[in-house]
């Protein structure tokens, strides 16, 4: 080349070759590169075809109805012939209701039913949270399998009207202010609480209102000695209305204006019904909880730090059946005697603790990972620690921390199936065993393993494919 | 920019330092410094690395606690008291040498988050006020932007933004040049000139001893934790009295 060379028009942009491109390239790159990699696709052709010649005849020759596995047996050796093997599914179909709701009362279904459908109602603004569309598909979707559902299931025709109203008026919600959808969220755990376990209605409103008490008490003392110390004094007060007035003054509710349904006992949940119960709960607590742990563990009071490094080693260094059995014998030690602490309860509040502490390391985790530069700013723009954390820090650990936190969420949600060590009649163990206890049924093996796997299966890909799309929504480093 | 070092700088003391002393464990970073910055004043702090110079304006809005001596801003002493320290906050604005913009927030959000949570403005004047700083740091078309699409020195720009939306009295910069890429340096000086122009009282650390010449009323050098000297630009560069700041400036100046 020339010593001198000046360019006077810069080159346009090319397409690549075609070797470079489309299914032959993907199948060369990925599947024939090396004689070794050719050699393992080949292998795992042939593991593919043994695995599906062999579980497909089982898979055809599927029996959906019949009254035992005897039955069963029967109706596959007529279709397709002697020797042949076939799942039985016909069991799930006769213990279906065991599957989901356990020993729960199949006239009150319709309870269960309904909690379940508003809980997605409650849980659309957090998830989607200033998103009309996604927002209005999903109560759209919510309404259409209550009504479906609910009808199903003989719901008395008062509840059901009113249930109508109520999935109408969130969804007309949602068009004006979706904002005012997250009140609904807010009143939801007792609403869940009072359609599930039944009673008087005024429980669950005074338990709730213990957490006024909290508010008015922190509102009216925070002028006078300061946030934190009125935040103190507002949990103290909510504790002692709980523990105090909260029976008497439901009780006085209940005799002046009886208001209630019939009550289920705890020991009658089961199946999914049971395990979406913990699941849920525990998930939407252990958050903040782990949250306000991890904090702790990093707050220069030296009170808070110890005592947030204490919890979280004991709970993580503790196995939780160990916590379980806590739960279900040593609690009811330590608690004044008389006091009729529910099991589910209890272990819903020990499976919270075991989660929180864990989502407590990984949050930490997050934070950990966010430059100094980031607290410095908010630092020096005049930020006070609550704003800073709540505004700067923690949107941003919580957004990196999100596959972590997701992996705990999954992990806690199919450890619920542990809760049958202490007697809960779990899908798993619990309904499984019963199944397979049951003389129709007896010798029946894959198919309740299978049906409870699957149904695993698809709630924990759901909340990792949502983990996913939140990632994507909150990415916003475009480089 | 010969009106910008004629501009008047009244008597009024914005931040007084005496008999300071900060330590690092028992390494001592700061050694008894006594300044006095009067309003309107322009302060160039240079020095070589690990000089303490960074350590000294983290000092002034307390990012860095000092251990003994005084520091007065704005007639607020800051102590351990925070109310004090959040007062003084309030009133210094600070440009890192890394930006440190919130990347989750838009541009826009990045302006308006302080004003609205610390002064309480309602959100439609912050926005406003923001729109204002962005024109005037020339890109108010970024305004819909994350921070990780905009170059180094439009982020910078915006950093400079994101202070002045709290209306502060006196400006902090900390290196806010030393992490841009050369072409971008200047598109950030000059917002700070123009700063200078109108009158911002100014602490700048940096090495930019093009800006301090034209802009500053006060070069200090420090070394060593010490204000080694310090004088006016013109006399500071051409007649050194130390033999410290004389090897500093050939080394600096020298290629």
């Amino acid at each position: 080349m020339d010593k001198h060379f000046a360019r006077s028009e810069m080159l346009p942009p090319l397409p690549p070759p075609l070797t470079e491109r489309g299914v032959v390239k993907w199948l060369r790159e990925n599947l024939f590169s090396t004689p070794f990699n050719i050699a393992l696709t080949l292998f795992g052709i042939l593991v593919l075809w043994w695995l599906v010649s062999t579980s497909l005849p089982w898979w055809l020759n599927s029996v959906w109805v019949a009254d035992s596995l005897g039955q069963c047996r029967d109706i596959v050796a007529a279709n397709a012939g002697e020797g042949a093997t076939g799942a039985c599914w016909a069991s799930i179909h006769v213990w279906w209701g065991a599957f989901i709701f356990g020993f729960y009362p199949p006239e009150e279904w319709w309870r269960p039913i309904l909690a379940f459908g508003l809980l997605f109602a409650a849980l659309a603004p957090v998830l989607f949270a200033g998103q009309k569309r996604n927002l209005t598909l999903l109560l759209g979707v919510v309404a259409a399998f209550l009504l479906v559902t609910l009808w199903l299931a003989g719901t008395p025709t008062l509840a059901f009207l009113l249930a109508v109203a109520l999935i109408a008026g969130l969804v007309g919600l949602a068009q004006v202010a979706p904002g005012r959808l997250l009140w609904f969220t807010l009143v939801y755990p007792a609403l869940c609480f009072w359609l599930l376990w039944g009673g008087s209605i005024w429980s669950p409103l005074v338990a709730m209102a213990g957490f006024a008490v909290l508010y008015a008490v922190f509102r009216a003392a925070s002028p006078l000695i300061g946030l934190s110390p009125a935040a103190g004094a507002g949990f103290v007060a909510a504790v002692l209305w709980w523990l105090y007035l909260d029976a008497p003054v439901a009780a006085a509710l209940q005799s002046v204006l009886p208001l209630a349904i019939e009550a289920i006992n705890s020991d009658q949940f089961g199946g999914f019904l049971l395990a979406t119960v913990i699941g849920v709960t525990g998930i939407s607590f252990s958050l903040p909880i782990g949250i306000l742990l991890a904090l702790g563990r990093q707050s220069d009071m030296l009170i808070v730090k110890t005592l947030s490094v204490g919890f979280i080693e004991f709970v993580r260094g503790v196995p939780l059946i160990t916590l379980l059995f806590t739960a279900s014998l040593l609690l009811q030690y330590f608690l004044p005697p008389g006091t009729n602490f529910d099991i589910i309860l209890r272990v819903i509040i020990l499976v919270t603790f075991f989660a929180a502490a864990y989502l407590a390391e990984v949050i930490r985790g997050g934070l950990a990972a966010l430059p100094r530069g980031q607290y410095e700013a908010a630092d020096a723009l005049g930020l006070d620690y609550w704003r800073a954390q709540r505004l700067i820090i923690l949107p941003q650990a919580l957004k990196i921390s999100i596959p972590a936190i997701v992996s705990t969420f999954i992990g806690l949600f199919k450890d619920t199936t542990l809760v049958s060590f202490v007697g809960l009649m779990d899908p798993l163990r619990g309904v499984t065993t019963i199944l397979r206890a049951d003389i129709n049924w007896k010798g029946i093996y894959w198919e309740p393993y299978i049906f409870v796997g699957f149904i695993f299966f698809l709630i924990c890909f759901g909340m990792s494919r949502y983990s996913m799309y939140l990632e994507k929504k909150l990415k916003t480093d475009h480089r | 920019m010969a009106e910008a070092s004629k501009m008047q700088i009244s008597d009024e003391v914005a931040i007084q330092i005496v008999g300071m002393n900060k330590w690092y464990g028992t390494f001592h970073v700061l050694r008894d410094i006594n300044m006095t910055v009067q309003r309107g004043e322009r302060i160039v702090i240079c020095g070589p690395s690990g000089s303490g110079k960074s350590t000294l304006i983290r000092c002034i809005n307390r990012l860095e606690e000092h251990q003994q001596g005084q520091i007065v801003v704005d007639g607020t002493e800051l102590t351990n008291d925070l109310k004090n320290i959040d007062k003084v906050r309030s009133e210094v604005g600070m440009v890192f040498q890394h930006f440190n913009l919130f990347p989750h927030l838009t541009i826009l959000e990045n302006l308006t988050l302080a004003p609205i949570w610390v002064r309480k403005v309602p959100k439609k004047e912050a926005e406003e006020t923001a729109m204002y700083f962005l024109q005037k740091v020339k890109i108010p078309e970024q305004a819909m932007k994350y921070p990780g699409q905009l170059s180094g020195g439009q982020q910078q720009r915006v950093a400079i933004a994101r202070s002045l939306c709290m209306r502060p009295r006196i400006m902090l910069f900390d290196e806010p040049t030393s992490a841009l890429d050369p072409e971008m340096i200047k598109e950030v000086l000059d917002t700070m000139i123009q700063l200078a122009e109108e009158g911002m009282t100014m602490l700048c650390v940096t090495h930019e001893m093009g800006f301090a010449q034209a802009v500053a009323n006060r070069v200090i050098f420090m070394d060593q934790g010490q204000i080694v000297e310090q004088n006016e630009p013109k006399e500071f560069f051409n007649n050194p009295k130390s033999d410290r700041t004389k090897l500093f400036l050939s080394q600096i100046l020298g290629h």
